[in-house]
């Protein structure tokens, strides 16, 4: 095409390109970008987020039926990993990239420039001094000479040059670009651990042994490309559980030194070993962290049937409701017929304060179960999935004597006569339970030495001052007063450094007397 | 000494702190009143107030070393000056002591870092120590007023809303990495404070001298004290670039590490990081401003200010809005610590 072919202004596909890849390149884009994406991170802070909190964000979901299909199509319940907060670190990711790549081949060729030419007129630069000496021009050249070389790069002299040119500070830029590279490598970890890592939680009760497949975790979310073969072979079994609970003060019955006696098996035939799994020291076994998050009761609960046979006995894990430890919990016998189930609250330190059943404390000091009991279909054969902590009581009806509802209160040791024959139910003993964290978060270490190349890029980036000197000796003949003027400008590369005092000790060191 | 002891000597030296900032505060106005008064030929304000005239001929910089009218100060002046510095020193002497207590009080001993009422007491302290150790070298006199008030100001929120009795830190915060995370945290937290007081005074003088100019008349003599517009940038550059650094070692080193510790997630995007992260990406942004033509100077500043609230906002605002802060560590969730960050 022809100049004359266009109208002005019109731009050719590969000028468009090209201007696209300036703007999004651009020092001002960056900023932008960078200011959108605090912005975009906003909402993830205000709205329940489903990788945080997915209980919340369902309770949010139930009181705002309205909103809900907005935020829902807008991914506002998942905000960080949503296309348009995605798009915008992209964009910022490429614009990255578009900006360091071609600094880099600069920073390579400044790298092996000498430094440039003084200009001509020194006294014109904004940060400059002169002074008079009886030293001779090449005396004095030879002194800056000494005093610049020792922490700066010298420019070759050649014959006839009345000035020496100095330059320092190139690892600042180097900073600069390593700081920039460095983001990429965190987002590489980043999403490396999105993709491959998993996490998984799994109550355990004292005593009882966790092997190491999918089968066993209570709840789990594997990344995107997650495959099973991950799954490293251990196990581990809960020997103890101690808690120290408070007696005294502000906190008290606030539960304290939490620890898990373990002994684990980091393969099928690995020999047994002990570890004391507490809250900030986790178990690596292998590649995957084991954390302790959580501990409860599990009261030991025997139910009979009607000709005496045990139909349900062990621990149960009940759910804390609150700090108080008041906890929540369901517990099925599976094979009675008719089906029965028992749903109700476990009190660590029961007690009646003004009439009403409440525990007074979390340690279980007088340990009572209160439970309602339901007797009819409870769906335990009919292939409905089947949380362990609800009873579906839709087909069942309550078990009643005497036209009330029977209550089912125990303390340990106690047994309970469920009415028409239905059988009996006996409080053993409390077993604690934990709730660990299981999980592998490939490409931890790549951020890791990530985020801390940025910060040594940074602060090469931020505190080194790159400057350029230059020194000029002027003999004493040309203005006939016999005395050399020297001239000193510096020039600071970086617009943030205080030029005076640097101006000040060169002009110090230049002065001094050598003799 | 007892605990309860401890304590009571904490809440005292506390009180004491506020009663000392605030004689500061009343000498540092008096100072300021007394400027006022003999507008002495007060330094026109030339527009761009660049270049200076070589002196004697030789050595000669752009940019005077002093603030225009330094050293012009009238004995009164100087002396409110001194003593406003003095209390402020004697304040911040026992505003240490509280904080020391807090820590002696609780058994076992620990850092006072327990709670949001120690949080922000040890943030206010950092402000003040950082204002005082930077007070000769970036002479910082003219601040004297605005940091007195800013840390009067926070150390009354935490005793009025968050006081809280002392007890033993949750577990979850019982880790070393609680000393170096906090102690970072509240460093960069300081920093970015005096380096957002340092853009305040950027757009409040650069305001002042425009009307100024347009009018024809001396900058007020307060006014005239604050660094000139280029110096007072060059301020705020030099704090925030100390802040940043150590506020990314805060919050993108030991704040995931520590995360991982204790729940098994390095970055979980949780509103105490998400506003970690905001805050940091603005002061990156601010970085930005400061290198590209156009941003340079007055947005830079505004670009500070906004990083400033989002930062107090993070430490003090989340703990208030966001609903998610009382998980206990028995919770099904997670522990409750990090609300308390
Ligand atoms: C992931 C996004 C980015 C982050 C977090 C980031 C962060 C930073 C930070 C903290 C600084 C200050 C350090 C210094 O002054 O040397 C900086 C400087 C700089 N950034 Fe970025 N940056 C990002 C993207 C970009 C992009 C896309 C560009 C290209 C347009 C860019 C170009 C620069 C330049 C040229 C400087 C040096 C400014 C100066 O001379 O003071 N950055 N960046």
């Amino acid at each position: 095409m022809s100049d004359q072919d266009r109208r002005p202004g019109e731009l050719t596909a590969r000028e468009l390109l090209r201007w696209l890849w300036r703007q999004v390149t651009s020092m001002r884009t960056a900023l932008m970008l960078l200011l959108l994406l605090a912005l975009a991170a906003i909402p993830g802070s205000v709205i329940p987020q489903a990788g945080v909190d997915a209980l919340k964000v369902t309770k949010w979901k139930d009181e705002h039926p309205k909103l809900t299909p907005v935020y829902e199509k807008l991914d506002l319940f998942s905000v960080y990993s949503s296309p348009w907060f995605s798009a915008i670190y992209l964009l910022l990711v490429l614009s990255l990239v578009g900006c360091i790549v071609p600094r880099l081949f600069v920073y390579y060729r400044a790298l092996r420039a000498q430094p440039p030419v003084a200009p001509r007129n020194l006294t014109r630069m904004p940060v400059q001094a002169s002074y008079r000496t009886e030293l001779s021009v090449d005396e004095v050249l030879d002194r800056a000479r000494s005093v610049l070389g020792k922490r700066h790069r010298l420019r070759a002299a050649s014959a006839g040059d009345d000035y020496v040119a100095a330059e320092r500070g190139y690892l600042r830029e180097a900073g600069n670009l390593l700081f920039h590279l460095s983001v990429l490598v965190v987002l590489a970890g980043f999403a490396v651990g999105g993709l491959w890592g998993y996490q998984g939680g799994v109550i355990i009760t004292e005593g009882s042994t966790f092997s190491n497949n999918l089968t066993q975790y209570d709840d789990f979310k594997p990344g995107g490309l997650f495959t099973t073969k991950q799954m490293k072979d251990f196990r581990f079994t809960v020997d103890e559980f101690d808690v120290e609970w408070i007696k005294k003060g502000p906190k008290t019955g606030q539960a304290r030194k939490f620890e898990a006696h373990l002994s684990y098996h980091a393969s099928q035939d690995a020999p047994e070993k002990h570890y004391d799994l507490r809250v900030n020291h986790p178990l690596e076994i292998d590649g995957t962290d084991v954390f302790l998050i959580g501990h409860g009761y599990a009261p030991v609960v025997t139910v009979r049937d009607g000709t005496g046979k045990i139909t349900y006995t062990g621990p149960t894990p009940f759910l804390p409701q609150d700090a108080s430890f008041l906890s929540f919990g369901v517990i099925k016998p599976p094979s009675t017929n008719p089906q029965i189930g028992l749903e109700g609250l476990f009190y660590p330190t029961f007690d009646f304060r003004n009439g009403n059943p409440v525990t007074v404390f979390g340690e279980d000091l007088n340990p009572t179960l209160s439970m309602l009991a339901y007797t009819g279909d409870l769906g335990y054969d009919s292939g409905r999935s089947q949380s362990v902590y609800v009873l579906d009581k839709m087909n069942a009806k309550q078990i009643e004597k005497d036209g009330k509802p029977v209550r089912v209160d125990l303390q340990i040791g106690d047994t309970f006569e469920l009415p028409d024959g239905l059988g009996s139910v006996t409080f053993d003993r409390v077993d604690p339970w934990i709730r660990v964290q299981i999980s592998q978060t490939p490409g931890k270490g790549v951020a890791l030495v990530g985020v801390i190349m940025a910060l040594v890029g940074l602060c090469a980036s931020l505190f080194l001052r790159p400057r350029r000197v230059w020194v000029r000796a002027i003999p004493g003949t040309m203005d006939g007063s016999g005395e050399t003027l020297v001239e000193l400008a510096v020039l600071d590369r970086s617009g943030n450094g205080e030029m005076d005092e640097v101006l000040s000790t060169l002009l110090g060191q230049l002065k001094e007397d050598p003799r | 000494m007892t605990d309860a002891n401890w304590e009571a000597l904490s809440n005292q030296t506390v009180a004491a702190a506020g009663v000392l900032y605030f004689l500061a505060l009343l000498v540092h106005l008096a100072e300021w009143a007394a400027l006022r008064q003999p507008a002495v030929a007060g330094d026109l304000v030339t527009a761009g107030g660049g270049d200076t005239v070589a002196e004697g001929g030789y050595v000669g910089t752009a940019t005077p070393a002093a603030p225009a009218g330094a050293g012009e100060d009238s004995p009164r002046v100087a002396f409110l000056g001194r003593l406003g510095l003095m209390l402020t020193c004697l304040a911040a002497a026992f505003h240490f002591v509280a904080l020391v207590g807090r820590g002696m009080a609780a058994d076992p001993n620990r850092v006072p870092w327990g709670n949001m009422y120690e949080f922000t007491l040890t943030g206010s302290f950092i402000v003040a120590a950082l204002y005082l150790a930077l007070y000769r070298r970036f002479r910082l006199g003219w601040m004297g007023p605005l940091v007195v008030g800013f840390v009067i100001t926070v150390l009354m929120v935490a005793v009025i809303w968050l006081h809280d009795a002392v007890a033993p830190l949750s577990e979850a915060l019982n880790s070393p990495w609680l000393v170096i995370h906090v102690v970072s945290a509240a460093t960069a937290t300081g920093a970015f404070t005096l380096g957002g007081i340092a853009s305040i005074m950027y757009l409040v003088r650069m305001r002042a001298e425009r009307r100024a100019a347009a009018a024809g008349r001396p900058l007020g003599r307060w006014l005239a004290r604050v660094p000139q517009l280029d110096a007072l940038d060059r301020l705020a550059y030099r704090v925030h670039a100390f802040a940043f650094p150590v506020w990314t070692f805060a919050v993108l080193i030991t704040g995931p590490i520590w995360a991982h510790e204790a729940w098994s997630r390095y970055w979980n995007w949780d509103p105490k990081e998400v506003w970690a992260f905001i805050t940091w990406v603005v002061y990156a942004g601010y970085l930005h401003a400061r290198a590209t033509a156009g941003w340079k100077g007055r947005r830079a500043a505004m670009l500070a200010l906004v990083g400033v609230a989002t930062l107090w906002f993070n430490f003090i605002g989340i703990n208030y809005f966001s609903t998610s802060s009382q998980h206990s560590y028995a919770g099904l969730e997670r522990p409750a610590f990090l609300d308390q960050r």
